[in-house]
């Protein structure tokens, strides 16, 4: 893999860091004007998620990591491992708990999602940024209330929790914005 | 089509840019300091082990020389004191390679000024005056603030910044989220100065108003006198308003062979490092044995200043062409 020097340090670059593979956030260039120069760097470790702040000097470089993001479709769950599917090779992933993380709250089956490849292992699964699910569960609400206040909560059928307008009835299907976890509209049969 | 040839900035700021260097011109003017101008390409460069120059070539066949864009006015500014100008001032560009990001373009504007007979607290309260009327009608400062580098040093991070402490400056470092810092800094008490203070302190400093901080620790600094009372520290000055470093100034060191002794010193910093091997600057050494007048200098980074007066994030918003678009 290239080494990337901090100057090459832009925004989504995938480099190495204390053995795990992280994304540059930021790079913000310091030099004092009679001093040595830092980047400061805001990076996503890619395995945990978690984002720390680390100084570099100015000129000192990170091994690159060999992550990318490919397009893939959701298939089954098997109890133990996820398992998905580039459509175009038909090569097929699994990946464990630990890597769906909370994305396994909107995967259903067929569903197409991005798979984040590290050394073509499975790092991490995220879902489309809108999804369409059912709710299977949800208190009758009042029909003729259309106001957006207040909501109910509803379980959905990949079981996860959305608050959604009272009017929204069980059985109905509905977009949610999988960043956000929020209710968007009613999908149309 | 590619819409780049358009500047970045907005007329707007092309009018305050123009109006800036009116106020500048007539607060120098009515002082009595002289502006002048100087090459921008010299044959010697700085030794500043932290600099790195735009070299070109001059060609006058059968001849071809080595040039410098300067990284500032500085030497060819005294050669003039030297010469006997008295105070003089000067709107200029100025070049370091290398240097790009949110607060530096590789060519940036400076306004330089020398001040013949001033001492550093004279200095001081000229450039509080300047400031004054620079940001005058575009933002109301808090009143001016000055602390000694110890001082201020001291009080944000509870180090002590003239000696060195490995121990202390880890501990610091392991309880700020800096655990980096070690490996980065070793046992080199200038570079970790540069990385706390750059870190921790500057952010703090001048939050809406001036703040001067001065008598920096003899480390660091390689063209200012050391202090009359105080040998582990220099006067220097820099100036911030909210964290950014807007300028760097000095009772300038007038010793020649002093000054010749930091630049062989600073020469082979540059050389262990691997840094391109600077010229030495002979006629600002032979300008100096001549006899450079007492005097101190001031440099403030005018984009920088144009930032502040638009509270932008970024200096490419205060340039027409920023180097990606030059």
């Amino acid at each position: 893999m290239a080494s990337y020097s901090t100057n090459e340090f832009k925004a989504g670059l995938k480099v190495m860091l204390d053995n795990d593979p992280c994304a540059i956030i930021e790079n913000e260039f310091v030099k004092p004007g009679k001093g040595q120069a830092f980047n400061r760097v805001k990076i996503r470790n890619l395995k945990t998620g978690r984002v720390i702040e680390r100084t570099f000097k100015s000129g000192d470089s990170l091994e690159g990591a060999d992550v990318v993001d490919v397009e893939m479709q959701y298939l089954y769950n098997d109890g133990e491992f996820r398992h998905f599917m580039v459509p175009d090779t038909y090569e097929q992933y699994q990946c464990d708990e630990k890597a769906v993380g909370e994305a396994s709250k909107w995967l259903k089956d067929q569903d197409s999602c991005t798979v984040t490849l590290w050394n073509d292992a499975p790092l991490s699964v995220s879902p489309a940024n809108f999804v369409e699910l059912a709710i299977v569960e949800t208190d009758p609400g009042v029909r003729g209330d259309t106001s957006g206040g207040g909501g109910k909560p509803a379980t959905l059928e990949t079981g996860a929790v959305v608050r959604v307008p009272l009017f929204v009835q069980q059985g109905e299907v509905i977009k949610v914005d999988t960043r956000t976890g929020e209710y968007i509209s009613r999908v149309k049969e | 089509m590619p819409n780049d040839w358009q500047p970045v900035c907005s007329i707007e700021i092309l009018r305050l840019r123009a109006q800036v260097f009116d106020d500048i011109r007539r607060f120098f003017s009515a002082r009595g300091v002289l502006e002048v101008e100087t090459p921008l390409l010299g044959h010697g460069s700085g030794t500043d082990p932290q600099l790195d120059f735009f070299t070109t070539d001059y060609c006058s066949p059968p001849l071809q020389h080595t040039m410098f864009l300067q990284t500032s006015p500085e030497f060819a500014m005294k050669r003039l004191l030297a010469a006997g100008s008295g105070s003089i001032y000067q709107l200029c560009k100025a070049f370091r390679n290398g240097e790009s990001g949110r607060f530096h373009n590789p060519e940036f504007t400076l306004l330089e000024w020398y001040r013949v007979g001033f001492t550093l607290p004279q200095l001081m309260d000229e450039i509080a005056e300047l400031m004054a009327v620079l940001f005058n009608g575009h933002r109301v400062l808090n009143p001016v603030q000055r602390f000694s580098y110890q001082d201020i040093f001291q009080r944000l991070t509870g180090l002590y910044p003239l000696e060195f402490s490995y121990q202390d400056y880890c501990a610091y470092a392991r309880g700020n989220q800096m655990p980096e810092a070690a490996s980065i800094c070793g046992y080199d008490h200038g570079l970790w100065l540069d990385f706390i203070f750059s870190h921790n302190v500057q952010p703090q400093l001048g939050e809406n108003a001036v703040c001067m901080v001065y008598g920096y620790p003899a480390c660091q600094s390689s063209l200012a006198a050391l202090n009359e009372y105080n040998s582990q520290i220099t006067d220097r000055v820099e100036v911030f308003v909210n964290g950014i470093e807007l300028g760097n100034g000095y009772y300038e060191l007038t010793d020649a062979i002093e000054q010749d002794r930091r630049f062989d010193e600073e020469m082979s910093i540059r050389q262990q490092k691997k840094r391109t091997f600077p010229v030495k600057d002979k006629r600002l050494i032979a300008a100096m044995e001549a006899g450079l007048p007492e005097c101190s200098g001031m440099a403030i980074g005018l984009d920088r200043l144009l930032m502040l007066l638009t509270n932008s994030a970024s200096i490419d918003d205060v340039l027409n062409f920023p180097i990606n678009r030059a």
